[in-house]
């Protein structure tokens, strides 16, 4: 017998005591991921409805395989034997992003694997190695994926910007869907730059403080930034869900855009 | 304004025990342990509690109130219904000695484990000069008061008691970054220490030591994800590695 009800400790016979709703805060976690990953899986096999001149999805950018579109290819079309869709080239990056982020590791081993699944409130799991053995050792890792991300929010921006550009792909225009890619771009921002690993390397790492008064201001603010890790987690996400979902009606033909000029 | 509260309290020891209902005379301002003492004065004269300083700073009235990991004498009365059943039960990671006393060695034990403060070689006491922002990483773990709420209710001990010879705790994670964050501390190895004896990889950072700490110490944020960084600079990163080969990086 272990946990709680292990020889020695008070005996009360239950997993917890707790009679407030703690399993609200778990529940919506996982209903909120739950149906990201669906509509992300299913938009990123679908191929298709991704671009919309000049908006290219952030679920496809940057477009590598020589599937793409006409159009949605900036940096080329360097992959040829990929028989897929071309967002699963390139989703690894975003999503090993997220998925060794410091915060969504908190929320999903809350709410999906119950460990725990909330405070004081005792796991089902009969053992526990935590984050010391294959596969879960890998989560340190995150900091490379970190880099990536990097490279991925200049991508995103660089889409913000041909966003100012009119279907005939002439600059000095602007539409609801360049908004929507800015903010987006804005948002990617802002969550990669809040990251722990981030913290970490522009200053977090170091000893003195005093000897490297730049890292040291990088760290401040950084460190605020950090503060929002989880707001910032939650509002890139579903912003992505939402640049993503107005482009598909785009080019669906659904909705046309809004031109401002 | 005194009104009669219900509470449940655990009585019994490490044979076995059981919850007791008792009415109680509740004041206005009172907290959940000037209830305890009420109930030790009136109905209980055995009931056994540990306690001090009754402000919140000594750390020893560590219990559970409702399920919840919290101090007896930081818990407001106020924060509760009028018909609200309040249970107050003992810590749940630890031997109970009796009633609401728990018996908490295994801190102490972890504590004598961790290598104290190494002095820098080259200077003599009463030399050590430190700039404020190199120490104030380090002086909000000193905040602790070690009340132990972040070591009852962390998942790792409390849920597999197989886990406490291998696992540190929160507590002393907060210790380590602690010192090797310290500008003058000269030992190199605390991020071997804290990952190999300490048991750092096995925290899975779900956050329960941060939201029970009555000092509202950063512990996830501020200590244990910048401690596995640091692991991370020493044990699996290899460019950071190779970078401290090539470049002979000192102690920056």
């Amino acid at each position: 017998m272990t946990g709680v009800s292990a020889p020695g400790r008070a005996r009360l016979g239950v997993r917890t005591l707790r009679e407030d709703r703690w399993w609200l805060a778990p529940l919506a976690t996982f209903v909120g991921l739950f149906l990201f990953v669906v509509y992300a899986t299913f938009r990123a096999f679908q191929g298709a409805y991704y671009y919309f001149e000049p908006y290219l999805s952030p679920f496809y950018s940057p477009c590598l395989t020589t599937d793409c579109v006409p159009g949605s290819s900036d940096f080329g079309q360097p992959i040829s034997w990929w028989p897929l869709s071309p967002a699963l080239v390139i989703l690894i990056f975003p999503l090993g992003f997220r998925l060794t982020c410091y915060y969504y590791r908190k929320a999903y081993y809350r709410s999906f694997w119950f460990s725990p699944p909330a405070c004081a409130v005792a796991e089902p799991h009969r053992s526990y190695t935590g984050e010391t053995r294959f596969p879960l050792i890998l989560q340190n890792i995150h900091r490379y994926f970190w880099y990536f991300a990097m490279i991925f929010g200049v991508i995103l921006s660089y889409d913000a910007i041909l966003g100012f550009r009119n279907p005939q792909g002439q600059w000095g225009h602007m539409g609801l869907g360049t908004v929507i890619l800015l903010i987006n771009a804005a948002l990617i921002w802002l969550y990669a730059l809040s990251c722990h690993s981030c913290r970490h390397i522009m200053g977090g790492k170091l000893k003195h403080f005093s000897r490297h008064p730049r890292r040291y201001w990088m760290w401040q603010q950084i460190s605020k930034l950090n503060g929002r890790h989880m707001l910032l987690a939650w509002v890139s996400l579903i912003w992505l869900v939402v640049a993503d979902f107005y482009i598909t009606l785009l080019a669906h033909g659904t909705i046309s855009d809004l031109r401002f000029f | 304004m005194s009104r009669n509260a219900k509470f449940r309290v655990w009585r019994g020891d490490a044979a076995g025990g059981e919850l007791h209902d008792y009415t109680v005379e509740v004041n206005e301002g009172e907290v959940v342990l000037d209830i305890i003492h009420r109930l030790q004065a009136t109905q209980a004269g055995d009931l056994a509690v540990r306690w001090n300083c009754k402000a919140g700073k000594c750390g020893s009235c560590s219990a559970e109130i409702n399920g919840r990991p919290r101090l007896l004498c930081m818990t407001r009365m106020s924060t509760f219904t009028d018909d609200e059943v309040i249970t107050v039960t003992p810590m749940r990671s630890f031997p109970v000695i009796r009633d609401l006393v728990t018996d908490v060695s295994f801190n102490y034990q972890k504590a004598r484990q961790i290598p104290a403060f190494a002095p820098p070689p080259d200077l003599a006491p009463g030399e050590y000069r430190m700039q404020q922002v190199d120490v104030e990483r380090s002086q909000e773990f000193r905040k602790c008061i070690e009340c132990f709420l972040c070591q009852n209710v962390c998942h790792v001990v409390r849920d597999h008691e197989e886990n406490k010879t291998a696992f540190s705790g929160p507590r002393f994670f907060i210790r380590a970054a602690e010192l090797d964050m310290h500008p003058l501390d000269a030992r190199t190895d605390r991020r071997e220490f804290a990952q190999a004896e300490q048991g750092i990889g096995m925290c899975n950072i779900t956050k329960c030591c941060t939201e029970v700490c009555p000092e509202h110490i950063k512990i996830t944020d501020n200590a244990i994800i910048p401690m596995k960084e640091r692991v991370v600079d020493r044990k699996y990163d290899p460019l950071v590695w190779l970078g401290n080969k090539l470049f002979r990086r000192g102690n920056d």
